[in-house]
């Protein structure tokens, strides 16, 4: 029969007679295991943040931009030929029953003014559907009707950063803004939305009926074109039905024969931003692989002073062993002396992770998040390292003779 | 039935080629309450024969009989087991754990037992204050003298009421004065609780406080005398 609480106390003594050396050991394991946390909390946060973005520029989004021109064997890359139209948009609304929005865009950069402030910005003519597409609430105001797009109407919708820079405080609704001179009056405002994965300003962007795009802004070499057209699938599984069905829609539309190339690409944005969020997590186990290594390390530097430890109290093993300690009595206490240095070294081990997390995130400005799983994961695999690596000093132990033992000068 | 019965008790040690006999065909019973010194010079396999007595060393052959009990067919933490119950070890060096109070020492033998903390303190203030040591249970071996160091010992080997105390050289490290003091407790102790007591010595007058004297010579006892003491 064992008797835990004793054999702790018993173990704490015996370390306390070596605080040095107990303290240097106990040092591998917090290094390690905090090592652990911060690389998690390094990758969980990369991780986090790009899935922050991908919500941000919508889920279950495909792209369709228009394809390359080929002038005489030159080939002029994508969105050159414009190939896209607003009827092949409104096919797609039709006809694809796994797409659930379809926005058409004819985008442009313009110069924007409102009384003596002025800002370059990218306009973007659209239909209302955009907001819906782009998951894109108003804060302030309205979307566009019917009637407006029909008419071209001369309203617009602001992102934050154009609102930040033209009107510096004051509320825009209702104020007449000039885009390219064109007098267009501010009916909504967009929520802010933030960085897109590629590090572009979402907020900096002007909305406007596609229809007034086309005939007031950017002039129309070829009328009722657009840019590219974005699709909102009705879920995940949705997204890959929805691209093939596009896909063939616009191959017929187009008169595309069976051996000649799409005059258009259809890109999955959901699915780039999935690839992005998976590297992520390659690196994050990467980066706890890693950190886990300096753990073992800690592990190996207990196992080393433990078994120094058995060597410098063979005399203590043999009398216990002779007043009738029995196998397992000398194996646990070698056994729990090895734990209680790895949850000292896994417990100050966690406090010093996160807050090396805190102060990466501080100075250097990375976001970290240190989950409690990972924190759970670090202190138990600590224990585990304590209880394997403090294991064969103290099958070693219990192995001594007795007599040998008593015999230990 | 004897207390303790050896029949035949052969040890050899293998040295390479070479095979030592320490014990040669060693019959001996021992009655409860003995009080007995096993004498001889070094080499002569007293120290052997203590181990095997005390459940630390196995016979190569040959039979020992604990209570009934056939020592050899059990396994190490079987004897463990006979160790922490039946038989107490007195030491010539003491043997005491070092930054362990005096009562934590004695307390040892009833942490091995599975005994609660509370009781295992109070028997081991008890059995202290057996060897005239009351109040000194916080003191650590190095606070103590040699004798009271030896005392502790005896209070460890008591404290699990073991019927046998096995103390080899337990005088060896001590002034006269003192050791006559360790033997006069080992007489009390055997007079008053009947604890069998065996003592491994080389000194002829620490040999006198016993009742019965076997002399051991080259593996083999060559007298087994008992000297006619009050009583028995």
């Amino acid at each position: 029969m064992i008797n835990i609480p004793s054999t702790i106390r018993i173990s704490f003594r015996a370390l306390r007679v070596n605080k040095m050396r107990s303290a240097l050991t106990v040092l591998g394991i917090i290094i390690g295991v905090g090592a652990v946390i911060t690389m998690l909390a390094v990758g969980t946060g990369a991780a986090q943040r790009i899935s922050q973005q991908m919500a941000s520029i919508g889920s279950n989004l495909i792209m369709i931009v228009p394809g390359a021109t080929t002038a005489g064997g030159v080939r002029m890359g994508a969105g050159t030929q414009p190939t896209l139209s607003m009827a092949d948009a409104e096919a797609i609304q039709k006809e694809c029953p796994a797409v659930l929005y379809v926005a058409p865009i004819l985008s442009g950069v313009a110069q924007v003014v409102y009384g003596n402030q002025n800002w370059s910005t990218g306009i973007n003519g659209t239909t209302t559907n955009m907001l819906y597409v782009r998951d894109w609430p108003l804060t302030e105001g309205r979307p566009f009707t019917e009637e407006e797009i029909r008419s071209a109407a001369k309203v617009c919708l602001l992102g934050q950063t154009v609102i930040d820079n033209l009107f510096g405080g004051i509320d825009p609704l209702g104020h007449i803004i000039r885009i390219n001179n064109v007098p267009f009056t501010v009916i909504g405002v967009l929520e802010m939305k933030g960085q897109d994965p590629r590090g572009h300003d979402q907020d900096d962007t002007i909305y406007v009926p596609v229809t007034t795009a086309q005939k007031k802004l950017f002039g129309t070499t070829f009328p009722g074109m657009v840019r590219l057209i974005m699709v909102k699938a009705r879920s995940p599984e949705d997204l890959g039905p929805a691209e093939d069905q596009i896909t063939e829609l616009l191959r017929q539309r187009h008169h595309i024969g069976h051996k000649q190339d799409d005059d258009f690409t259809v890109r999955n944005l959901t699915q780039m931003m999935q690839a992005a969020e998976q590297s992520t997590k390659v690196m994050t186990l990467l980066l706890g692989a890693i950190a886990s290594v300096s753990l073992l390390v800690g592990g190996i530097g207990i196992m080393n002073i433990m078994l120094v430890s058995v060597t410098e109290r063979t005399r203590e093993i043999g009398i216990r062993m002779a007043i009738g300690a029995k196998t397992w009595d000398i194996r646990l206490q070698f056994i729990i002396e090895a734990l209680i240095l790895s949850l000292i070294g896994g417990l100050a081990g966690v406090v010093i992770g996160i807050s090396a997390s805190k102060i990466l995130s501080m100075l250097v400005g990375w976001s970290t998040v240190v989950s409690p799983l990972s924190v759970l994961l670090a202190f138990g695999f600590s224990g585990l390292v304590g209880i394997f690596f403090g294991f064969y000093p103290a099958y070693k132990a219990s192995l001594l003779d007795p007599i040998d033992a008593l015999r230990y000068e | 039935m004897a207390l303790i019965e050896t029949r035949d008790i052969t040890k050899t040690y293998r040295l390479g080629e070479i095979a030592l006999d320490a014990l040669k065909n060693v019959s001996l019973g021992i009655e409860k309450g003995e009080f007995i010194a096993i004498m001889g010079p070094s080499g002569s396999g007293k120290s052997t024969f203590m181990n095997i007595l005390g459940c630390l060393d196995k016979p190569s052959s040959g039979k020992y009989m604990l209570e009934g009990i056939d020592v050899a067919r059990l396994n190490r933490d079987e004897l463990a087991s006979i160790r922490n119950r039946q038989i107490g070890f007195v030491f010539q060096g003491f043997n005491l754990l070092p930054r362990t109070s005096a009562a934590e020492n004695v307390e040892l033998p009833l942490l091995y037992d599975g005994l609660p903390a509370r009781e295992r303190m109070d028997r081991s203030l008890a059995a202290l204050a057996t060897v005239g040591l009351e109040g000194r249970g916080s003191h650590h071996p190095n606070q103590l003298s040699g004798g009271q160091q030896q005392r502790v010992a005896i209070a460890r080997a008591l404290v699990n009421n073991a019927p046998i105390i096995l103390a080899d050289e337990p005088t060896g490290n001590l002034d006269t004065k003192t050791s006559f003091e360790i033997m006069d407790l080992f007489v009390r102790l055997n007079a008053e609780s009947h604890i069998t007591i065996i003592i491994v010595t080389h000194e002829k007058d620490i040999a006198e406080f016993s009742r019965r004297r076997i002399f051991f010579r080259d593996g083999v006892v060559i007298s087994d005398e008992s000297s006619e003491k009050k009583d028995d």
